[in-house]
């Protein structure tokens, strides 16, 4: 892994710069990746258009984004490790490394100082300066008696600059605290079998992170972390044959509404619900394939699934105070990823195959506009950056 | 009389038949969905990468099994629902040899 060492240099963009967007605010922005191109879009969600295409940012497939605390920069997490700081303002990139050779997303610290990513190889999270990108820490996920390093999944910040993430090969939790990055301290929690994606509530509280391995999600109260995780919703399938599952289910997103919690079956087209006091399994509402993505929109009053190949073409929207599925649409061929505007009155919709970025009205369901994109994968608002978990 | 040389000819090359259309479809369905696992360029990701390096001592029919039945204990799913033998031949030979880019 020295190549990575080797490999790490910090690439300035392009000196001279006029601000293409103008004098403006960054709070109704975002970014749209796309995925086969390198690229990313520039998108405003009041006049719902593209501003400008940002190159050069490697492969994105299964790229994410988090934003800084004032809005203006996109940290984008490439599959080839890439980090990409992208100028929002400027439109281009303010600088990139390369941090690993497999990566998966990432996470801001709360106080915004530290941008950390989590990787497949080697497995581990790595924390930079959110200014200058320069590494802060390194902190590998090696368990196990013989140095193995597991995948990292679910990374999610945490208050007090902590992260929590899950470790597939290993199973198990893992809280790091940078509060000091040069000291890292690491408390671990066994989780159980095969833990595949996370995500913190949005009080910052309870990290959840879903099990593929086995029915159930293990769910650490971060407020009484003696407690340890402990295991919720198991055995919501028990003596059912699990469907084939084509696409892992991801668990980022608002998917708390009010004081519930709905998150993806594992094999099944369902999506589950849990009552956030007590963590019990309150319903299963039977939907139109496998979901990958359950979000929540802002207010909670409706929760947006979509599905894994070969259902991916369809999203349904569930009532929260009914709990019954009261929309089916098709917004285009692939649907990949949902993002909602900060407030929620639109959705936009990535619809790959169909190289379309769709924006539905989440009242009337109406679909308002198309707008190009090559390949659309994620699509992320600025809004993410006051936001814990996000 | 057309079709017939191009069967004989794919034949003789030793490859897995595939029409146009289906192999269009299947490189897309290789690179979009299989990498959402393994990354869209196949280097790796949850599942494992699925370069010809990285596949080199692996029997083909092995592979081949592996994609229709999926691997039990891992992520890797069964795509027999999806695939028939003939298309999951044809990606285990292109995947062996360097998987083709799309509209390549």
């Amino acid at each position: 892994m020295r190549w990575i060492a080797v490999l790490f240099g910090v690439l300035l963009a392009g000196c001279s710069a006029q601000a293409p967007l103008g004098l403006r605010g960054t709070g109704d922005l975002g970014i749209v990746i796309e995925r086969a191109s390198g690229r990313v879009a520039i998108v405003d969600t009041s006049a719902r258009s593209v501003l400008a295409r940002v190159e050069g940012l490697g492969d994105l497939s299964h790229a994410s984004a988090v934003f800084s605390r004032d809005g203006r920069y996109a940290y984008v997490f490439g599959r080839d490790g890439g980090l990409t700081k992208v100028d929002l303002l400027l439109a281009r990139i303010d600088r990139r490394v390369i941090q690993a050779g497999n990566s998966i997303g990432g996470a801001i610290s709360q106080d915004g100082r530290l941008v950390v990513a989590q990787n497949y190889e080697p497995g581990g999270i790595k924390a930079f300066d959110a200014a200058t990108l320069e590494l802060a820490a390194d902190v590998p996920a090696a368990y196990g008696d013989a140095g193995k390093r597991s995948k990292v999944v679910g990374l999610a910040d945490l208050p007090g600059n902590r992260f929590a993430y899950a470790l597939f090969d290993a199973g198990e939790i893992r809280v790091t605290d940078l509060s000091d990055p040069a000291r890292p301290k690491t408390a671990t929690y066994p989780a159980g079998t095969q833990p595949y994606d996370g995500l913190v509530t949005p009080d910052g509280r309870h990290f959840l992170a879903g099990l593929f391995g086995e029915d159930g999600v293990a769910m650490l109260d971060t407020w009484q972390p003696e407690l340890g995780a402990r295991k919720i919703l198991a055995d919501y399938g028990r003596g059912q044959e699990k469907l084939p599952v084509f696409k892992m289910p991801h668990l980022r997103g608002w998917a708390v509404a009010g004081r519930k919690a709905y998150l993806p079956a594992i094999g099944r087209h369902e999506v589950l619900v849990a009552d956030t006091a007590d963590w019990r399994l309150t319903r299963r509402i039977p939907v139109k394939g496998q979901p990958v993505f359950v979000m929540a929109r802002p207010d909670g009053r409706q929760v947006w699934v979509n599905f894994a190949f070969p259902d991916n073409g369809w999203v349904q929207v569930i009532d929260t105070q009914t709990g019954e599925v009261v929309q089916t649409l098709q917004p285009g061929r692939a649907v990949l990823h949902m993002e909602f505007t900060p407030r929620g009155e639109a959705v936009w919709i990535s619809a790959r195959d169909d190289n379309a970025v769709v924006i539905y009205d989440t009242t009337s369901f109406a679909r308002v506009a198309t707008l190009p994109a090559d390949s659309p994968s994620g699509i992320f608002f600025t809004t993410r950056a006051a936001r814990t978990g996000f | 009389m057309k079709s017939v040389l191009f069967l004989s000819l794919a034949l003789a090359a030793g490859g897995v038949l595939a029409s146009g259309d289906r192999e269009r479809e299947l490189v897309r369905l290789v690179r979009q969905d299989c990498g959402s696992c393994h990354g869209m360029l196949l280097t790796g990701g949850l599942g494992q990468p699925l370069t010809p390096e990285a596949l080199r001592d692996k029997p083909a029919e092995n592979l081949v099994a592996t994609v229709l039945y999926g691997r039990p204990g891992t992520a890797m799913p069964p795509w027999k629902s999806i695939l028939t033998e003939r298309d999951a031949q044809w990606i285990v030979e292109r995947l062996l040899s360097g998987f083709p880019k799309e509209g390549g």
